[in-house]
């Protein structure tokens, strides 16, 4: 092995949400002296509006940073930061790639919850050496002891090699650090070999153009060098390669064993692709890299521009994003109600808000999202099967003989005193009970089949307010079963609203719909003649409310001189008007398109 | 072409409970420092101003409560505005006054002084609701009031009044209206109560002690208003503003046709060569500007001729004669149909607009929902 590699070390932070993988990388960074105290915010790397309001990462972050160990020798640290929440898993395990080694981070005080496991089988999967890290030991009622013989008898790791820290108060720092350098291997590739870098990441610079991030596997990528991308064989000439400390930094060359960054001037966003592999045109790599496991969307939805006018612009951002969240997918539709938009696929819901205000933020877009649907099933009388992701497209009744829903296996992990309130909930949403084992003989894990639709929507916030926000859930699908599913169809001024229509089962299908033209009710502003708002079932109208015709908006005070004010407050309304969808002559606001989630339980 | 003046006095008895505006209790050391405030103020624009935006056509001394400044007083801003303006005899000047705070000696001053217009707060003639909104005085004292305006030789008096008050009915409404009509003022102004954030009367109601009057009921109140004031000789002229014939306001007229005028005063606005602007309202920084001989403008806008246009438009039709075509040319050099087209293709198929002869106004129908059509301006 060479030298270099020896004084490397590529790991990832994973853990169960919250836990405080940010906090920690805060106090990797500021150790190493990758940011001055100046510079040094708290979980500086979630460095996105939406990352910082929300408390919570979003986007995988790397950075390098350099150690000076006890060992006297120097290293090259390269550290990628996950986000906890299930939603984003993909993210994790697109990092795990990139590296050798994790620190898996546990809160002593929560313990072991459902996505450290599931991140650790993702570890494990990628051969990574895991480094357990006990966090928040500050905190009066932490329980490091108890967390390590959860690690030892849930995970199954050595508990001996667990790191004790506080990333609040910076308190096991070095150790982490020491244990970095000691424990996770460096790199192994072949500075020599053909150039084999895999596609970890990317975003899109208005001057740059493709900015991809790279995990170097073998050979070395450096400015002026001619590659090509393995799957779609485009070529382009290197015109820079770096580092994030944690800013972007231009450097010489990344050779085997590093991770980095690459532009190429790549204006062409769909040459990328995540988990391709680049090797040079001159001497290239015989095979790609595995890649990446294709993701699968759990949550349609519609996405349409407020102004239609603004379509091309939606697709150009829609194909911006994808770069920077390879596991969002779209393709285009159309809508009677909402004109030409994009049927869009998300890992989750959160997932699809996220994405939905950056579109709203970095691009500057007003759009109207359609309520989130699961994919279905459907067999048509020939026999044919085809999967939707549209309500709306599906046949009516006695044009199809079966319709199915995706199904999931979903864990819990609940403290003794709250199964009961678990198995309550899961079983209002049609669950089916599994099994329920004993983690370590301690913790008990329940496991059901759930429909994915049941899930979805505010499964996760019942499930954290029934169990005084203890039991943490994990999920994956399983397969398609079929159900006693309706359509249900909404009517405003008598005509059907296609974006609206929505499938539920059957038993659900009267109350949802009578909830439903009630929210709808309240959230179409009057305007000026009375406008009915069904909801029907194939020709059956199951629910009927009326809006009443507004008849008075005037009078408002007189403000003597004050104009701009007369005017700003015209504005103002005319801009909720522009938030809002013409059908006919009926103004819908866009809350309306999403009424369906508000009303999912109460 | 000259301006119309507007002078604000920011003081008032006691604050109503619905009252939004800028007013501030009476304490005689502030009005003392404000009214001199004022003159600096006066006399900054006197300098500065061409001799034709010093040329009057209307003064307007608004509140608050002007009259809750003594005789002399009054006398001094008006002085004042004749020593720094250019005061033609026989326009109109306004004076508001709240009943409770005018006597003989007050408005016999305004009358010597040419104040030619009293523009009284009524509200309502019901005590109850009187107290409901919070206000500082009777409906004797309000009669007193306008008796006294007779006296002192007021000939053109605007009443105030407010519908659509927590606990008032139609029935109650029609009685005040009656009793108003019964004072025989020369113009009448009516207006629906909004309930502003975070007053007292807006948290009465939103912690459910009181209970506003139902739309269906307000709408009822708007237009038997306009029956009855019509029944009684009184014009509509404007939304909210009823007149015997020859006595419009005229300076609000200003406002509603869209032409220059300056605010003196806390919070004042102005409109002046196509730049809107206003004071400060804060009371601190607008004495502290004017003692270092400065302007306490707060912001101003300069009006592209689009947003001139807009304005023009929804200004214009809260005008019942509405807004007039030929002039709208003359002063933008186009034609509203070519500026406005689909607006008004959609206002005039919903029947909410009408061009009549030379003019753009609204309908019956397009009267109660006026803010859904300035919208559509904007
Ligand atoms: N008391 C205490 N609080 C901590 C510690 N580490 C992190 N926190 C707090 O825990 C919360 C979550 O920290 P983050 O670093 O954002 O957690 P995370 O694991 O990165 O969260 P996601 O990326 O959203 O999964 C924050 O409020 C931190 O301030 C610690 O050592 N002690
Ligand atoms: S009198 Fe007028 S300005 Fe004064 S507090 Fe009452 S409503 Fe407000
Ligand atoms: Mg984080």
């Amino acid at each position: 092995m060479s030298d270099e590699l020896k004084n490397i070390r590529n790991f990832c932070i994973i853990a169960h949400i919250d836990h405080g993988k940010s906090t920690l990388a805060d106090r990797l960074l500021e150790y190493t002296g990758a940011l001055s105290e100046r510079e040094m915010t708290d979980q500086f790397l979630d460095q996105m509006d939406l990352e910082r309001e929300r408390g919570i990462t979003i986007k995988a972050k790397a950075v390098r940073l350099t150690y000076q160990a006890r060992d006297g020798h120097v290293y090259q640290l390269n550290l990628i930061d996950t986000p906890g929440h299930v939603d984003f898993a993909y993210e994790v395990s697109r990092s795990l790639a990139a590296c050798e080694g994790a620190l898996l981070v546990i809160d002593a005080v929560q313990g072991i919850e459902a996505q450290t496991l599931a991140n650790t089988y993702l570890a494990l999967e990628n051969n990574l050496t895991i480094i357990p890290v006990i966090n928040k030991i500050d905190l009066p009622n932490a329980n490091p002891i108890k967390v390590k013989e959860e690690i030892e008898e849930i995970i199954g790791l050595d508990a001996a090699e667990a790191v004790l820290v506080s990333a609040k108060l910076g308190t096991g720092t070095e150790e982490v650090l020491e244990h970095i350098v000691k424990i996770i291997p460096p790199p192994k590739g072949n500075k020599g070999a053909s150039l084999k870098a895999l596609i970890f990441d990317s975003h899109y610079d208005s001057y740059k153009g493709v900015v991809v991030y790279v995990r170097v596997i073998d050979g070395y990528l450096e400015k002026g060098q001619r590659i090509k991308m393995m799957s779609s064989q485009v070529e382009h000439e290197v015109a820079e390669v770096g580092v994030f400390r944690p800013t972007m930094q231009i450097g010489q060359k990344l050779s085997a064993g590093e991770v980095g960054f690459m532009a190429a001037g790549i204006k062409n966003i769909g040459e990328i692709q995540v988990g391709d592999t680049i090797t040079t045109v001159i001497n290239p790599a015989h095979e790609p890299l595995p890649g990446y496991r294709k993701v699968t969307p759990m949550v349609y939805c519609g996405l349409y521009p407020a102004d239609a006018g603004d379509y091309a612009d939606l697709k150009n951002a829609l194909e911006k994003l994808q770069l920077n969240d390879a596991s969002m997918v779209f393709e285009a539709e159309t809508s009677e109600a909402l004109g030409f938009g994009f049927r869009c696929g998300f890992l989750g819901l959160l997932h699809k808000e996220i994405i939905q205000e950056r579109l709203e933020r970095e691009y500057k877009l007003n759009l109207i999202t359609t309520a989130p649907s699961v994919v279905y099933r459907v067999t048509v009388n020939s026999g044919q099967e085809y999967y939707i992701e549209n309500p709306a497209k599906l046949p009516p009744p006695g044009k199809y003989i079966k319709l199915e829903e995706p199904y999931v296996l979903a864990t819990i992990l609940v403290p003794q005193e709250f199964i009961g309130a678990v198995m309550e909930l899961c079983q209002e949403r049609r669950g089916e009970f599994k099994n329920m084992e004993h983690l370590g003989n301690k913790r008990p894990m329940l496991s059901y089949k759930i429909p994915l639709s049941e899930i979805i929507y505010d499964f996760f916030d019942q499930l954290k307010s029934r169990t005084k926000g203890y039991a943490s859930l994990d999920y994956e699908l399983t397969g398609y079963e079929e159900s006693n599913l309706v359509k249900l169809n909404i009517l405003i001024n008598n005509e059907p609203v296609d974006a609206l229509s929505y499938i539920v089962h059957k038993d659900k299908a009267y109350f949802r719909g009578r909830q439903l033209v009630e929210k709808l009710r309240s959230l179409i502003p009057r305007q000026l003649f009375d406008i009915p708002v069904q909801a029907s079932i194939g020709n059956k109208i199951i629910a009927r409310e009326t809006i009443k015709a507004k008849r008075k908006d005037v009078l408002a005070k007189c403000y003597g001189g004050d104009i701009t004010r007369k005017r700003k407050l015209l504005e103002k309304q005319r801009e909720g008007k522009k938030r809002m969808k013409q059908l006919g002559n009926i103004e819908i606001p866009q809350e309306a398109f999403m009424a369906v989630l508000k009303i999912e339980e109460k | 072409m000259g301006i119309g003046l507007y002078i604000h006095i920011p003081f008032c008895l006691k604050k109503c409970n619905y009252c939004d505006f800028i007013s501030y209790g009476f304490k005689p050391a502030l009005v003392k420092a404000y009214l001199t405030a004022l003159d600096k103020e006066m006399a900054l624009y006197s300098n500065s101003l061409p001799p034709e935006e010093k040329q009057l056509e209307t003064i307007y001394i608004g509140g608050g409560t002007p009259t809750c400044l003594r005789a002399n007083e009054l006398y001094e801003v008006l002085k004042a505005c004749r020593h720094y303006f250019t005061w033609p005899p026989e326009i109109e000047v306004t004076v508001e006054a709240n009943p409770g705070t005018v006597d003989l000696e007050k408005l016999t001053v305004l009358r010597r002084e040419n104040v030619n217009r009293l523009s009284l707060g009524v509200q309502t003639d019901s005590d109850n609701l009187l107290q409901v909104l919070g206000r500082q005085h009777t409906f004797e004292q309000a009669v007193e009031a306008v008796c006294l305006a007779r006296q002192a030789g007021f000939s053109n008096l605007n009443l105030d009044l407010i519908f659509g008050i927590p606990g008032q009915t139609l029935t109650s409404w029609r009685e005040c209206l009656a009793k108003t009509v019964n004072l025989s003022p020369q113009h009448v102004s009516i207006y629906n109560l909004q309930l502003e954030e975070e007053t007292p009367l807006w948290k009465k109601v939103k912690s459910g002690q009181l209970k506003t009057c139902p739309e269906e009921t307000e709408l009822a109140m708007y237009e038997q208003a306009i029956e009855f004031l019509k029944d009684n000789n009184y014009i509509q002229y404007e939304i909210s503003n009823f007149a015997q014939t020859g006595y419009q306001c005229q300076h609000n007229l200003r406002y509603w046709r869209n032409i220059s005028y300056l605010g003196l005063g806390l919070s004042a606005h102005s409109y002046l060569a196509r730049c809107r602007f206003n004071n400060t309202e804060n009371i601190n920084t607008y004495l502290n500007c004017l003692t270092e001989g400065k302007l306490p403008v707060s912001r101003v806008e300069f009006i592209s001729k689009q947003v001139e246009m807009q304005e023009t438009v929804f200004l214009g039709l809260r005008l019942m004669q509405g807004l007039d075509l030929i002039k709208f040319f003359a002063r933008f050099g186009c034609c509203i149909e070519d500026v406005f087209t689909a607006q008004l293709k959609n206002l005039l198929y919903l029947g909410l607009v009408e061009i009549n002869g030379l003019s753009l106004r609204l309908t019956k129908n397009g009267l109660p929902v006026a803010n859904f059509v300035f919208r559509e301006f904007v």
